[in-house]
């Protein structure tokens, strides 16, 4: 009774963390840091933007596809 | 090939596959093969987030303000992470409620406002045109850049009057096009499963068409992204486009429009339309939440470099915010523009489709009917008619809402590019989040709070963002946003109370906010809920929690007839037999009380079609003595779902420790009492050992000291010496016995014997100390062998204790002693019996207690007949064989009896058995 509990409190701990660290990729401290890089194009800072989303994207598609599988026999 | 009629017709052709997609969705969602029951068809649903502002106006706001077009994608790819926390929560508590839009969520939770519901469809309806007439704008500039280019599209838009105007044509005939696509539902019902499909091949579209552009610009017209970026470079110009100093309001602004693209996605009519309302299935959250930011990322993955090589090639002349289109144009690629053209379409009127359902839902459930109810209007002739009555409301309001929006682009449009008015929009819809997103944890919010923040709030978003937009269109004077209202620099509605340098939105975003909230939970803490508002936010908040009570909130009373009579008239019989379903005969009509479950599935059914609100009149007009089982609700989800987890685990543990316990206690009771019968074992023991070693010590003195004493004294004296010793070795022999039968230690060689030769030999062994007291020993032992299992020596040991006892109890005077055998069914009895005084009913087992010993009167006091050991371990023998002994009263001599018995052995004989010994 205790584990499928601990579980999903578990999963619902590792989500709100990626909320986190997304907000926090995707705010100006962060942002600062990475405008500042010297470029002729001024591309990193975009670069960064995007490589973070698809980094986020994939923990998020991580996270909710692997606590999808073992429950796939009980739905 | 790109003439007017071709791009009518493709456009044409494009609306009419979307509307046979919807009639299938539809139909399939008639016979319960849902079209739309994919987690990846909600994603795509929910891109209807993308209009064509993402199409057209990203482009032309990342080549002005760089980076900034990404904080509207990555806004609500935070939201849709969040999404199986918040929305999970909005999409369980719609489904119950049967909510059709954000204004009927909103009034729900505050007890079925209609108030709240009125404003907030309102808010919407004014929010949303601006955002509908910059669809409209978009569609009709990208018409004019396709037929006109390369000339100017400007022209063509501010032509003449408006009949000349092709938005308005465009508005007008979308509007024939949602009403035959959304409104087609006779039952009215809040879900639009064949709009979804649509919407979600509209997403594909859109995707694809600006994919395309992207791949054509960046690999054809430059050779891949390298070549773009090196030209980018040799332009010293542009490398400072894609810079966080390109965005409005800097740190600040950037924090603030991510902030509005959260609230906003989750607030939008639209959003909440496609989110909430018509999602189907809960699981789906799960997987839209990282395939929509997805669909986001990939959507936004060509913004740069198409504006980057717009900006390149494009010199200063051309609308970045059309560069999508002109950029193909300019190579002289022809399917591609038009490709890109019917992308742009399906972004806008993929917006206009749900916008305008989910507001025109809004105004009937909202707005008119609320009004109708209340001022008796409402005749409904036949039954069922309301459902007619609500779909020519909202068709008249879908007309109306086009046209608003029409009026909005015609009048002041042009001011504003088109990301400019989309943020309007947004922050207008921001103004919803606090009431939605708080009401959902905050169960102390108030209808009075939600009221005053809506409108403190939205009275501050239009003096800071639509008013100036009114301003800068020429329609008001300008120097309202130059000097401030009468010239009062403090009052100016980009720099309120002197706060400049932040972008519009933000500013706009952080004082309606700031007010909305204030207000908002300023005025809850101060205001006392009613009871169907505690009640429907105890629902809101806790929408989550296991134990929640589904229905039958109601207390009133009606009869089925009333209630059957309110569905049929409102509904139609079939709405009735859904609601009756579950009832024993399956329709209504009757004296019948109606039960609470029967009424808040009326109430739902109402609420589906008509909103919460006015479902809520409509049951009060026939229920009576209205009174909410609030106590048990409240009571139920007073405490939270944690407490009563951590209740349910505390209550188990303490069920374990009491069931430990209760084991400990018996533990320990049995321990205390072998305690207590070992320490009266002991002592018995060694009163029985020190009564022989008294007298063995009492004559050992005496020979001892007595040197004189004659030969015949001493040798009495050893006589009693030794037969003490005799005994006291005897006794320690038995108490031996006793401790390996109790320990389970005694070992039996069990063999077959004959029970009868055994009892003889016994008697034989016995008969000369018989003879010896004088004692007539009578034996009855002619039945034949009794063939027995057991323990050859024990077995006589036993047999000669029972004879020995019966001679100590026999009559003083003529002592006589019996011995029986007799089979008994397929058992032996072997029964000892004397004359003497017998043994009284309550010491017939007590004479088998360990060190028991028969008070006989006239015995010789101090000198006990026998350790009191014999009968406990003659009974402990004949149990380890199987057998029983007992002790009852003498049929023949009156005395005492005590009878054992064995079971017999099987048939087979073993020879040896008995004459082995």
């Amino acid at each position: 009774m205790t584990t499928p509990l601990r579980h999903r409190s578990r999963r619902s701990e590792r989500l709100t963390a990626l909320i986190v660290t997304a907000a926090v990729l995707f705010c100006p401290p962060l942002l600062l840091v990475i405008d500042r890089l010297p470029s002729a194009t001024g591309i990193w800072l975009l670069l960064y933007l995007f490589v973070a989303w698809a980094f986020v994207i994939g923990l998020a598609a991580w996270l909710q596809e692997s606590r999808r599988a073992p429950a796939k026999g009980r739905r | 090939m790109r003439n007017d009629i071709l791009i009518l017709a493709v456009a044409f052709g494009y609306l009419a596959v979307l509307f046979v997609v919807a009639a299938w969705g539809d139909r399939r969602a008639e016979t319960g093969r849902s079209a739309i029951g994919s987690p990846t068809v909600y994603a795509l649903s929910i891109a209807v987030y993308c209009t064509a502002w993402t199409f057209y106006g990203s482009v032309g706001r990342a080549s002005a303000q760089g980076p900034h077009f990404l904080l509207i994608y990555l806004g609500p790819t935070l939201a849709m992470l969040a999404a199986p926390f918040v929305i999970r929560k909005m999409v369980r508590i719609a489904a119950r409620q049967r909510i059709t839009s954000i204004a009927d969520f909103i009034s729900a939770r505050y007890g079925k406002s209609a108030r709240l519901g009125a404003v907030v469809a309102l808010m919407a309806l004014i929010s949303s045109t601006p955002y509908i007439a910059l669809q409209l704008k978009a569609i009709t500039v990208s018409h004019a850049v396709l037929i006109n280019y390369p000339g100017s599209a400007d022209l063509a838009v501010e032509e003449a009057h408006f009949w000349a105007d092709k938005s308005f044509w465009v508005a007008l005939v979308l509007a024939v096009f949602i009403i035959l696509f959304g409104t087609r539902h006779l039952d009215a019902s809040e879900r639009h499963e064949g709009m979804v499909a649509a919407i979600a091949l509209e997403s594909l579209v859109k995707l694809v068409a600006f994919l395309a552009v992207g791949i054509f610009v960046v690999f054809v017209m430059f050779n891949g992204p390298m070549d773009l970026l090196g030209q980018v470079a040799d332009t010293p110009d542009l490398s400072r486009v894609l810079g966080l100093e390109q965005v409005p309001g800097g740190a600040t602004g950037w924090v603030g429009v991510l902030i509005l693209a959260v609230l906003a996605f989750l607030t939008l009519p639209r959003q909440f339309q496609v989110l909430v309302v018509e999602n189907v299935d809960e699981t789906h959250i799960d997987r839209a939440s990282w395939v929509f930011p997805l669909y986001l990322l990939l959507i936004n993955l060509f913004v740069v470099p198409i504006a980057l090589a717009g900006l390149l090639l494009g010199g200063d002349g051309a609308d970045p915010d059309s560069f999508v289109l002109t950029l193909p144009l300019s190579t002289g690629a022809e399917a591609l523009p038009l490709l890109v053209f019917i992308g742009g379409l399906s972004a806008a009127t993929g917006m206009m489709i749900v916008e305008t359902i989910a507001l025109s839902t809004m105004v009937s459930n909202q707005l008119i009917m609320p009004l109708l109810l209340r001022f008796g209007r409402l005749h409904l002739s036949g039954t069922g008619r309301l459902a007619a009555w609500l779909l020519g409301i909202r068709r008249v309001a879908i007309v109306l809402i086009l046209l608003l929006g029409y009026v909005y682009h015609a009048l002041i449009g042009d001011a504003y590019t088109l990301v400019t008015i989309g943020l309007v929009s947004f922050v207008g819809a921001a103004q919803f989040a606090p009431a939605l997103l708080i009401g959902l944890y905050w169960r102390g919010a108030t209808r009075a709070g939600a009221l005053w923040g809506l409108v403190a709030g939205f009275f501050l978003w239009g003096y800071t963002l639509l008013l100036p937009g009114f301003a800068q269109s020429g329609w008001i004077d300008i120097a309202l946003i130059e000097q401030g209202p009468w010239g009062l620099g403090w009052l100016n509605p980009y720099a309120l109370f002197g706060l400049d340098g932040w972008d519009i939105y933000s500013h706009g975003l952080l004082w309606s906010l700031l007010a909305n909230v204030g207000l908002y939970v300023g005025v809850s803490l101060f205001t006392r809920p009613t009871a169907l508002e505690q009640t429907q936010a105890a629902l809101f908040t806790e929408a989550l929690h296991p134990n929640l009570p589904s229905a039958s909130l109601w207390q009133g009373q009606t009869t089925q007839g009333e209630l059957g009579g309110l569905l049929r008239r409102y509904l139609g019989e079939a709405a009735i037999r859904r609601v009756f379903a579950d009832e024993s005969d399956g329709h209504a009509g009757d004296d019948r009380e109606a039960s609470h479950r029967l009424i808040t599935r009326a109430e739902q059914a109402l609420a589906g079609s008509l909103g919460n609100a006015s479902a809520r009149v409509l049951i009060n007009s026939v229920v009576r003595g209205e009174a909410l089982d609030m106590a048990s609700i409240l009571s139920i989800l007073d405490t939270t779902s944690q407490a009563l987890e951590y209740n349910r685990r505390l209550e188990q543990k303490s069920a374990e420790l009491e069931r430990a316990s209760a084991a400990l206690r018996r533990a320990n009771a049995r321990l205390r009492e072998l305690d207590r019968l070992k320490d009266e074992f002991i002592a018995m023991v060694s009163h029985e050992l020190r009564t022989p070693l008294t007298s063995i010590r009492a004559f050992a003195e005496i020979l001892n000291d007595g040197d004189a004493m004659d030969a015949d004294k001493r040798r009495h004296f050893l006589g009693v010496i030794v037969h003490e010793s005799q005994r006291l070795s005897r006794l320690i022999e038995e108490i031996l016995d006793l401790a390996r039968l109790e320990s389970g230690r005694l070992t039996l060689n069990p063999e077959r014997l004959d029970l009868a030769l055994l009892a003889r030999r016994s008697v034989d062994a016995v008969a000369h100390l018989h003879r010896e007291q004088g004692i007539a020993l009578t034996v009855e032992l002619d039945g034949g062998p009794a063939m027995v299992t057991g323990d050859a020596d024990r077995l006589e040991q036993v047999i000669i204790n029972l004879l020995d006892n019966a001679g100590k109890f026999a009559d003083g005077s003529a002592p006589r002693v019996l011995i029986r055998l007799a089979p008994h069914k397929d058992r032996f009895r072997l029964s000892v019996e004397d004359n003497g005084p017998g043994i009284s009913l309550g010491e017939r087992e007590r004479v088998f207690d360990k060190f028991h010993q028969l008070e006989r009167d006239g015995g010789e006091l101090g000198r006990p007949r026998g350790s009191g050991l014999g009968l406990a371990i003659s009974r402990g023998i004949i149990a380890h064989l199987g057998g029983r002994l007992w002790a009852n009263e003498s049929r023949q001599l009156g005395g005492a009896c005590l009878t054992l018995e064995l079971p017999g052995a099987a048939d087979e004989a073993l020879p040896e058995a008995p004459d082995a010994h």
